[in-house]
């Protein structure tokens, strides 16, 4: 099947959504489409704010859930799978809002099922997993910890400590500079006294998880000593890594993990825009502020775009905040022995990945990377531990049956 | 809409919350495992977004169904590894 529209937008989250909104006010007819059961993408899952469930509703948009955008067809129009159905769908301008994924870092026992990433567990526990008197760990680095701590404990779960790897002076440093972003101090403050009576220890990580066929318990380092605890569930996630593919293969430039984008948010490709997370790490303000940006630059309403310019500047000066305090300390990359699987796709273990000189060279000889996730998961993983950085990306960007790339639906 | 959905995991009958990803019914069963791993090691879910692959199940047939992306649908027939 072939299909036209206007302006598509890719990802649902916030940028994405706001995206959709600017462009339908410029007069365009906009398709969004999402990988995800429903809109909102991850910041939003299962709780759209009603704004944007009455927005979304709007008769120029047109949301398509369970799309997977698999790359491009030919310049102008991607190739997309929902159902088990193929179809091409041309577009005039393309604004992508492929969003982000967390970063995992492997330790002995990551694989153990129980063992989520921190939003993985949140996103498992709004679509219905029970968590009520199970005993979890949040570890990793981030904000995130926190909201994911406050949202299970509500949920009724039995949070046991937040492990947070950034050291206290920094976190201090932290706290004081969220005085200049009253929002942002407010959702700290109200996510603290949600937090009461858990434990949140700065300078802490996992060392590595233990369990026969699934996680039974947790050895966590804190200043210095090392301690066990046993938990049912361990949600464990080192921030965010920009999600690029979509990008890559469209031929946009994509610089240090981000796409580059200019002022209108327009990528190194015309026609092509790019806001939120996939830009940069910036957080739910960022996304919407670069979203409505992308959106009315897209639908030709420059100087509603540009009224916005400063708001941007403004949520990015929290974006370097975020980036200075979290970043990640060089411990983090010998938690994994040599056995640690680093591949978890194709079961590689870090001993055989460092036998080699790059990412490529590793591929081509022990399949890392190369199974269903295509390298999402081991790829920021290997650039961490091995210092090697990510490689092209090619076509198609998500797995997909053979008859859906022969039978040309054109 | 219905109250529960009834669908089957690895041929036991079961009932659902209309929303309930099928990732989420495979964890509210009791199973902590989803599949085997190439090298036969038990795996479950990791990333909850559909970026991981770790938790592909059998779904109506159709292998390497990634379970937290599938919401569950009357009649549905879910198979995990063992």
């Amino acid at each position: 099947m072939i299909e036209e529209c206007d302006i598509v937008v890719i990802g649902a989250g916030p940028a994405g959504l706001a995206a959709a909104w600017a462009a339908s006010q410029s007069g365009r007819r906009v398709t969004i489409l999402d990988d995800n059961p429903s809109a909102g993408g991850q910041i939003w899952r299962c709780g759209l704010p009603p704004v944007w469930e009455d927005r979304i509703r709007n008769r120029a948009i047109e949301f398509r859930a369970c799309v997977s955008v698999v790359g491009l067809h030919q310049p102008g129009s991607l190739l997309t799978v929902k159902d088990d159905r193929a179809s091409i769908l041309s577009f005039r301008k393309a604004i992508l809002c492929t969003g982000a994924r967390e970063r995992f870092l492997p330790f002995p026992g990551w694989t153990l099922p129980n063992v989520f990433g921190a939003g993985g567990l949140q996103a498992m526990v709004k679509h219905g997993a029970p968590i009520t008197g199970k005993r979890v760990v949040v570890a990793g680095s981030g904000p995130l910890l926190l909201a994911v701590a406050a949202y299970l404990k509500q949920r009724g779960a039995r949070v046991l400590c937040i492990a947070e790897q950034a050291r206290p002076r920094i976190l201090r440093r932290f706290k004081k500079a969220l005085f200049r972003e009253p929002r942002k101090l407010a959702q700290a403050i109200t996510l603290r006294w949600a937090l009461l009576g858990v434990p949140y220890r700065a300078d802490c990580w996992i060392m590595a998880a233990t369990g026969a066929e699934k996680l039974e318990a947790v050895t966590l380092r804190s200043g210095g000593k090392r301690r066990e605890i046993k938990c049912d569930y361990l949600a464990c996630g080192y921030g965010l890594v920009p999600s690029t593919e979509l990008a890559a293969v469209m031929g946009c430039r994509v610089d240090t993990g981000m796409v580059v984008v200019n002022h209108w948010q327009e990528t190194t490709q015309q026609g092509v825009y790019c806001a939120g997370e996939s830009t940069g790490i910036g957080g739910g303000d960022l996304a919407l502020v670069e979203g409505s940006i992308a959106g009315y630059a897209a639908g030709g309403q420059q100087d509603r775009a540009r009224a916005l310019f400063r708001s941007r500047e403004k949520a990015n000066r929290f974006r370097r905040l975020l980036e200075s305090t979290f970043r990640l300390r060089a411990e983090l990359a010998s938690l994994a022995t040599p056995e640690t699987i680093l591949c978890r796709c194709e079961d590689v273990p870090l001993g055989k990945l460092s036998e080699h000189r790059s990412w490529r060279d590793a591929k081509l000889q022990t399949r890392c990377g190369m199974g269903p996730c295509q390298g999402r998961i081991c790829g920021p993983a290997a650039e961490f531990l091995l210092g090697w950085p990510a490689e092209s990306i090619r076509p198609p960007i998500f797995p997909v049956c053979v008859k859906h790339l022969l039978n040309d639906p054109s | 809409m219905p109250d529960f959905i009834p669908f089957r995991l690895n041929g036991e009958n079961l009932l659902a919350a209309p929303g309930t990803t099928v990732a989420s019914t495979i964890l509210s069963s009791g199973r902590t495992l989803f599949r085997r791993s190439v090298s036969q090691e038990p795996r479950a879910g990791l990333c909850g977004m559909g970026i991981c692959f770790e938790c592909r199940v059998t779904i109506d047939g159709v292998p390497h169904s990634r379970s937290c992306q599938i919401l569950c649908r009357d009649g549905m027939e879910v198979r995990t590894d063992d």
